[in-house]
């Protein structure tokens, strides 16, 4: 084996990344300059807003219950081994609405709405009908994209937002049905240790995962291969990408966040 | 009204296009034919600006294809793909009327729907198909449906990608007979590609045949069956036997 072949495939695995890096970068500086230039589809925007935001809801609530009490019994558990139990209703909600609102909701966009586009457009252009949207003088990206990117840039942080509630709801559901919290305390102690700090880095990060979603789902379908596989790989490929950019700009954000 | 010069284009090592020349004049029907893969619907999306040709040059009407206003270019065309590429979110109204509901050519819904079902009848549907989606009609329906949608707004030219692919013969006779009636009645001009030879004997004015990246032959569909030309011969008889490799 030549010595060189090594740093060689790292070389090029690099440079095949940064490569599509710059791909995503300028789709997606393309597909939001479309947003604030005509024509616009208003209708496209309408059905976008449904589907990511109204038929999000129920994936999102019941992620966000089960994440909320499943949150408030381990906080209680591990709480216990240093007499802390009482600090249940503020971990649930600085855990739900700072970190597991956001990451929780982003991932559940990135499997039900990123899948969703990607097989959807690509589908489109493997049957040629991103084709004949050109002949129909409709640019894909102002008729297909931007509607999707916008519907997900306001409807994620909304999503986020009611995640929040009802994981902390979850929370308040456990700790004062099995936990033996008082409710009007559990409330008190919630509403009073969150910060609009807190708030705004959800929505905030909520914001940034539909704008990841979207993107990655519209990118994979407008450059998809040819034929079924050609669909089956540019779902996998949006929703691995989308689930993976999500975390890293959590990280990124909650990182920018602590310094403020 | 159309004319390719030496248009290349290669995919990687591929090099289907190899020197394209191709004339069509002004409201009449061109047919090209030729073998699975030799470049028929390439050169078609070349014209449209789907696919940028690598050197070359497409005219229409003396005009390079590639400078001035896109959506007036595009709005000069109409199109018939070969899996009719309906949009499957709409209902067959709003396909057919697509371009009557948005853009230069935007007209009010109810008007819309109204032309919309005019040219459903034109290619034999009935006004019920209107509120169905694609999904729910047959192949043929479906050809028919992106028929009416390619008319709907009387372009000047049409091109038919494959129109009788995947279709009886019986809804094929239909369709080609639909096609000729069509462009005859518009006046238009006409760009079909197709390897069916009984489409090519029912839509054609002219014939040319791709292989080899360029055209082979071209003339008056009355005398393609004494071209003398082998590549056309071989392909009218369907023989193994001749220029064209039956294994590609």
């Amino acid at each position: 084996m030549n010595l060189l072949s090594l740093p060689g495939g790292l070389g090029r695995a690099i440079l095949t990344m940064m490569a599509a890096f710059g791909r995503v970068t300028i789709f997606a500086l393309a597909s939001i300059s479309h947003i604030f230039r005509p024509p616009f589809y208003p209708r496209e925007f309408a059905i976008a807003l449904l589907n990511i935001g109204w038929l999000s809801l129920p994936v999102v609530g019941l992620t966000a219950i089960f994440t909320g009490g499943a949150l408030a019994l381990q906080i209680y558990a591990g709480g216990a081994r240093f007499n802390a139990e009482a600090v249940v209703p503020q971990i649930v909600a600085i855990g739900m609405v700072r970190e597991l609102g956001p990451v929780l909701v982003g991932l559940m966009i990135a499997a039900r709405v990123t899948s969703s586009i990607a097989a959807e457009i690509a589908t489109m252009k493997v049957t040629e009908q991103i084709d004949a949207l050109i002949t129909l003088s409709t640019h894909p990206m102002k008729y297909l994209t931007a509607p999707r990117i916008l519907a997900a840039l306001i409807t994620v942080p909304a999503l986020v937002a009611v995640g929040d509630v009802i994981g902390i709801a979850g929370g308040y559901t456990v700790a004062t049905q099995n936990l033996g919290f008082n409710p009007a305390t559990y409330l008190k102690n919630t509403v009073e240790f969150l910060e609009t700090r807190d708030i705004v880095s959800s929505l905030v990060k909520g914001a940034a995962f539909g704008l990841i979603a979207a993107i990655m789902g519209c990118y994979y379908g407008m450059t998809s291969g040819r034929g079924a596989q050609g669909v089956g790989r540019a779902t996998k490929g949006s929703v691995e990408s989308a689930a993976v950019l999500i975390l890293a700009a959590n990280f990124v954000l909650t990182g920018v966040f602590f310094s403020l | 009204m159309i004319r390719m010069e030496n248009v290349h284009k290669a995919f990687g090592n591929n090099h289907v296009l190899q020197g394209m020349d191709l004339d069509i004049p002004k409201g009449t029907s061109m047919v090209i034919i030729g073998g699975s893969g030799t470049g028929k619907s390439v050169a078609l999306k070349c014209i449209l600006g789907l696919i940028q040709p690598d050197s070359g040059m497409i005219y229409v009407d003396g005009k390079d294809a590639k400078k001035g206003d896109r959506d007036a270019f595009l709005a000069r065309f109409g199109m018939l793909f070969q899996g009719a590429a309906l949009f499957d979110s709409l209902p067959v109204w709003q396909n057919v009327a697509f371009r009557l509901m948005r853009g230069p050519l935007k007209r009010p819904a109810d008007y819309a729907r109204e032309i919309a079902i005019d040219k459903l009848r034109r290619v034999g549907l009935k006004s019920d198909v209107a509120d169905r989606f694609p999904s729910e009609l047959s192949g043929g329906m479906q050809k028919r449906v992106g028929l009416a949608r390619a008319i709907a707004a009387e372009p000047e030219i049409i091109f038919f990608d494959e129109p009788t692919t995947g279709l009886d013969p019986i809804m094929a006779g239909v369709i080609n007979d639909l096609i000729r009636e069509i462009v005859t009645e518009m006046g238009a001009t006409a760009m079909t590609i197709t390897h069916d030879m009984s489409s090519v004997r029912a839509i054609a004015d002219n014939v040319a045949m791709l292989h080899g990246g360029v055209i082979q032959w071209t003339g008056p569909v009355g005398k393609m069956d004494a071209s003398g030309d082998p590549y056309v011969e071989q392909f009218i008889s369907g023989s193994a036997e001749g220029p064209i490799e039956a294994v590609r």
